[in-house]
C-alpha cells in the first residue's frame, strides 16, 4: 500500500482545497455541515434512500445471484461547482461535443482525418466499433451524439481531465434530477445560504432536442422512447424520462417496420414514428442488421434509418467515439475540427499497441492505471498501486499475449469530497458526469450531472456495480444574481 | 394508448380482481368449514371452493389432502397454482410494472403493497392468523380500488376497470354454479341449518349478506340468492351490473377513439339477452346451462376485446 501513500499527499478537497479552513466561497457548505451535526445528516440520508425505494428508483446488478431491485447509495452531503467553474468547465465540453459530432460525420462520411493522417486508418476502420451498415449514412440534420455523458474527473482547483466520452446511451440522468429532489426535500436550509442552478428542466430540453432532430417534412413529430423492458437494470430512467418528457415508452414489439416506415401499435390503429430515443445497444437494434437473436429490436429499423424516415437518438455506430482506443487521440480530433486546442484536457495515456508505450507500461504496472480497450463499468481494469501482485501478473501476461487491447494511463489523484460515513464526515473520492445535448442547431448542457463516489476509503472505483454512491452536484449561480433560482420546496 | 399498455391495464384489473374473489372465497371457507359437523361436510367445503376457482384437478394433481390447511395455503400462497391470490398479485405487479407510466403513483403503490404484504409468506397459519392474512390482502385490494377510483376517466382507467367487470362476470357466474349444483341436487328440498350456512358463505364471497335483506326483506331463499347474483344491476357484483359495465366501458373507449367494433357488439346482445329472461325461465330451461352459456359468452367478450385493441 505504499504507492496508494504516494498517491494521497497530492489529493485536492473541493471543500478545504489543502488546508484548514474552507475555500473562498464554500464557507455556507462548511458551517451546514457543522450546525446540522452527523445525526441529523445520517436521519435525513435514511430518509432519502426510504423515499428512492418507495419511488422504485432502483437498479439491479448484473451477474449477482440475488439480482433483486437493489438502490444506489445516495449520499447527503453535496458536491458544489461554483458559477466560474462550471461556465470553464461547460465551454470545454460544448467544444468536446461539437468535435466528436464532426468526427463521426467524418469518419462515416470522407473520412477527411484518415486521409489527412490525423488518425491512423486501422484504428478507426479496423475498430470492432466500426459500424460498417451505416457508413455513407447521414442521420437527420447531422447529429449523430444527441446525448453525451462526458466523464470527468477532478486532480486540482483549475484541473479538470476527460476519463471517458460516453456517446452511445448514457445512463445516469435520472439520479441528478431526484437527487436534488431529495435535497430540496430535506435540506431546504441548505438552498437558502446558496443560489443553486435548477436542473429540473432538463426533460424539457431533452424533448426539445429530440423534436429538434425528427426528419425533415415531419408535421407533428412523433417521438417514443425505445426500452429493453422492464427487466432492465435502467427501467426506472427510461420510464421516468419518458413520463417527464410525455412521450410514449416502447418496447421493440410495439413498433413495427412497414416500407421503411416506422410504425407503433396503439389501440387506435398504427402511428408514424418520427424520431427513437432508444436505450437499447446497437447491438439488440435490428434483428435484421445486427444481432439475428436479438427479441428487443425491431426488424427493418435500420433500413428506415438509412432511407432518412426516422431520427435514431444516439446513431447507431457511435461507438467508434468513445473507444478506449480512439480516446487517446481526441486532443488531436478536437483541435483537427474545432482548429483550437482542446480546454478539456485528456487524461496522459500510453496505447500499448505501440511497442514504446507498451514497455513504459510493463515496466510500471505498479502505478499504472490499465483498462480493456473495450471493457466498460470497471471490469476488466487493473488500478496497479491497490492490487495484489498476484493480479499484476495476471495483467502483465495479458499485454504481452494482447497488447493491442489494452492501454495504460498514471493512477489520477482523485478530488475528494466531504461524504457521510460510518466514522462521522470524511473525504471520499468523486468523479463526475455532466450530460450534453445536441439538437439540430444548439449544444446546451445543464448545470449539474452525475457525482459517482466511492464510499470505501481510500478506493477510486465509483461504478455503482461496485459499491459506489451518488451526490447531488450543485452549480452555484452566478453572484450578478440574473440566474433563474429554484422555486422553494413547499414550506421552505 | 400503446396497444401493449392497454393489455397490461387491462390484465392488471382481472388479476387484481381474480385476487379479491379468491381472498373472499377462502374466508368464507373458512367460516363455512368451522360452522360444518363431521370431516366430510368439511372437505366438502374446501373441495366445492376448489371448484368454484377451477383448481380441483390441479389441487388433486399435488396430491395434497383437502384440508382447510391444505387448500387455503393452495388458494392463497402456492406458487405452484397460477390462480393462487400471490401468483395473481405477482402478475398484476408485474403488468404494473411495465405500464407504470400509464397509471397513477397511488395504483401503483396500492399493487406494489398488496404484493410485499403477502411476498414473504409462505403459511396461512392457523385459523386466526389466515383470517388476519386475509384482511390484510382484503385492505390492500380495497386499496387499490380506492386509487382506481380517483384516476382521470380515461383509457388507463376505463381498460383497468373493463379487466375488472369481466374478471368479475367469470368469477360470479362459477360461484353460483357449483354452490347451486352442490346444494340443490335434482329435485331434493332445501332449507336445513347446513343449507342456510352454505346460502350466507356464498352471500359472503360476494360481500351480500345484508344486501340481500335489504332488497329481499325475506329468510334466504335459493331461487332469489340466484336472482340477486344474477339480475339485479344494483349489486356491483351480479351479471348484470357486469353485462352493464362492460357496455358503458366500451362505450366510453369507443367513444375517445372513435372505433366500436365486435366487442361493443356482443357485449350489447349479452345485455339485451339477459334482459329479455328472468329467473323463472332460467330455471325451467337449466341454471346450469344458462351459466356455462355466461361464461362462454363472457370468454368470447375477452377474445373480442384483445383483439379489437390490438393486444396481441
Amino acid at each position: 500500500m505504499g504507492a496508494a501513500r504516494v498517491v494521497r499527499k497530492r489529493i485536492f478537497d473541493e471543500l478545504w482545497g489543502g488546508g484548514r479552513a474552507p475555500r473562498a466561497g464554500f464557507e455556507p457548505l462548511a458551517s451546514w455541515l457543522t450546525d446540522t451535526g452527523t445525526g441529523e445528516l445520517g436521519r435525513r440520508q435514511q430518509a432519502a434512500e426510504a423515499a428512492f425505494r418507495t419511488l422504485g428508483v432502483t437498479f439491479s446488478v448484473y451477474g449477482e445471484k440475488d439480482s433483486a431491485e437493489r438502490i444506489i447509495p445516495f449520499d447527503i452531503i453535496p458536491r458544489i461547482f461554483t458559477a466560474r467553474e462550471w461556465d470553464k468547465l461547460s465551454a470545454g465540453l460544448e467544444q468536446r461535443v461539437r468535435a466528436i459530432n464532426a468526427f463521426i460525420a467524418d469518419v462515416y462520411g470522407e473520412r477527411r482525418i484518415i486521409a489527412d493522417g490525423v488518425v491512423p486508418a486501422d484504428i478507426v476502420l479496423g475498430n470492432p466499433q466500426y459500424c460498417i451498415p451505416v457508413a455513407g449514412a447521414r442521420p437527420p440534420h447531422g447529429v449523430y451524439a444527441h446525448i453525451s455523458g462526458i466523464d470527468l474527473v477532478r486532480t486540482g482547483a483549475e484541473e479538470f481531465v476527460v476519463l471517458e466520452d460516453n456517446v452511445r446511451t448514457p445512463s445516469g440522468v435520472s439520479y441528478m434530477i431526484e437527487n436534488r429532489e431529495a435535497m430540496l426535500r430535506l435540506c431546504p436550509e441548505l438552498f437558502d445560504r446558496f443560489a443553486v442552478q435548477p436542473v429540473d428542466n432538463y426533460p424539457d430540453l431533452l424533448r426539445d432536442t429530440l423534436y429538434s432532430v425528427a426528419p425533415h417534412g415531419a408535421r407533428a413529430p412523433v417521438c417514443v422512447l425505445l426500452t429493453p423492458g422492464h427487466h432492465n437494470s435502467a427501467f426506472y430512467e427510461h420510464s421516468f424520462l419518458a413520463d417527464t418528457m410525455g412521450i410514449e415508452l416502447v418496447e421493440g414489439t410495439d413498433l413495427e417496420v412497414d416500407d421503411d416506415i416506422v410504425w407503433m401499435r396503439t389501440i387506435d390503429g398504427r402511428v408514424r414514428v418520427d424520431v427513437i430515443y432508444r436505450r437499447i445497444d446497437d447491438d439488440f437494434l435490428d434483428p435484421l442488421i445486427f444481432n439475428p437473436r436479438s427479441m428487443l429490436g425491431v426488424a427493418g429499423l435500420l433500413a428506415a434509418y438509412l432511407a432518412g424516415n426516422v431520427a435514431i437518438v444516439n446513431a447507431p455506430g457511435n461507438g467508434i467515439a468513445d473507444d478506449k482506443a480512439i480516446y487517446s487521440y481526441m486532443p488531436d480530433i478536437v483541435r483537427y475540427y474545432s482548429g483550437e486546442e482542446a480546454q478539456l484536457p485528456n487524461v496522459e495515456t500510453w496505447r500499448c499497441r505501440e511497442p514504446e508505450a507498451l514497455r513504459y507500461t510493463l515496466d510500471n504496472l505498479e502505478t499504472l492505471v490499465v483498462k480493456l480497450v473495450d471493457g466498460s463499468g470497471g471490469y476488466g481494469m487493473l488500478i496497479g498501486p491497490t492490487a495484489a501482485s498476484a493480479e499484476i501478473e495476471q495483467f502483465r501476461a495479458a499485454l504481452v499475449a494482447e497488447p493491442h487491447r489494452y492501454i495504460a494511463q498514471p493512477t489520477l489523484a482523485l478530488s475528494t469530497v466531504p461524504t457521510l460515513t460510518e466514522q462521522g464526515v470524511s473525504p471520499r473520492h468523486v468523479d463526475f458526469r455532466p450530460f450534453v445535448l445536441t439538437g439540430a442547431d444548439h449544444v446546451c448542457i445543464v448545470p449539474g450531472g452525475l457525482t459517482r463516489v466511492a464510499l470505501r476509503e481510500g478506493s477510486l472505483v465509483v461504478n455503482s456495480s461496485q459499491g459506489g454512491g451518488t451526490k447531488d452536484s450543485i452549480v452555484l449561480a452566478a453572484a450578478d444574481g440574473k440566474e433563474e433560482q429554484h422555486a422553494l420546496p413547499y414550506g421552505g | 394508448m400503446l396497444s401493449r399498455t392497454a393489455a397490461n391495464l387491462y390484465w392488471i384489473g382481472r388479476y387484481m380482481e381474480r385476487a379479491e374473489f379468491t381472498t373472499r372465497l377462502a374466508e368464507a371457507t373458512l367460516r363455512l368449514s368451522s360452522l360444518s359437523s363431521g370431516a366430510q361436510a368439511e372437505r366438502a367445503a374446501w373441495e366445492s371452493a376448489l371448484q368454484v376457482v377451477g383448481e380441483d384437478e390441479s389441487f388433486a394433481a399435488s396430491a395434497e389432502n383437502a384440508t382447510p390447511f391444505n387448500v387455503t395455503r393452495w388458494l392463497l400462497l402456492s406458487e405452484d397454482n397460477p390462480n393462487s391470490v400471490r401468483s395473481c398479485l405477482a402478475f398484476a405487479r408485474d403488468n404494473a410494472r411495465a405500464a407504470r407510466n400509464a397509471m397513477t403513483r397511488e395504483a401503483w403503490e396500492a399493487i406494489n403493497r398488496a404484493w410485499l404484504d403477502l411476498r414473504a409468506r409462505t403459511s396461512p397459519g392457523g385459523g386466526q392468523a389466515a383470517m388476519n392474512l386475509i384482511d390484510t390482502v382484503k385492505a390492500d385490494t380495497r386499496g387499490f380500488e380506492g386509487a382506481l377510483s380517483r384516476m382521470l376517466r380515461r383509457e388507463a382507467y376505463w381498460f383497468m376497470r373493463l379487466g375488472s367487470v369481466i374478471e368479475r362476470g367469470d368469477n360470479t357466474a362459477r360461484l353460483v354454479d357449483v354452490k347451486y349444483y352442490l346444494l340443490l341436487p335434482e329435485g331434493e328440498r332445501v332449507g336445513g341449518t347446513l343449507d342456510r350456512d352454505q346460502w350466507t358463505t356464498l352471500l359472503q364471497t360476494v360481500s351480500a349478506r345484508n344486501a340481500y335483506r335489504l332488497l329481499y326483506r325475506d329468510s334466504l331463499k335459493p331461487w332469489l340468492v340466484a336472482d340477486l347474483l344474477i339480475f339485479r344491476a344494483e349489486m356491483p357484483r351480479s351479471l348484470a351490473a357486469s353485462c352493464a359495465e362492460t357496455v358503458q366501458l366500451l362505450s366510453e373507449l369507443g367513444g375517445s377513439s372513435g372505433r366500436q367494433g365486435e366487442a361493443d357488439r356482443l357485449a350489447r346482445l349479452r345485455q339485451t339477452q339477459l334482459a329479455d329472461t328472468d329467473i323463472d325461465r332460467i330455471f325451467r330451461s337449466g341454471l346450469h346451462e344458462f351459466l356455462g352459456t355466461y361464461i362462454a359468452d363472457n370468454a368470447a367478450i375477452h377474445r373480442a376485446i384483445a383483439q379489437q385493441f390490438r393486444f396481441g
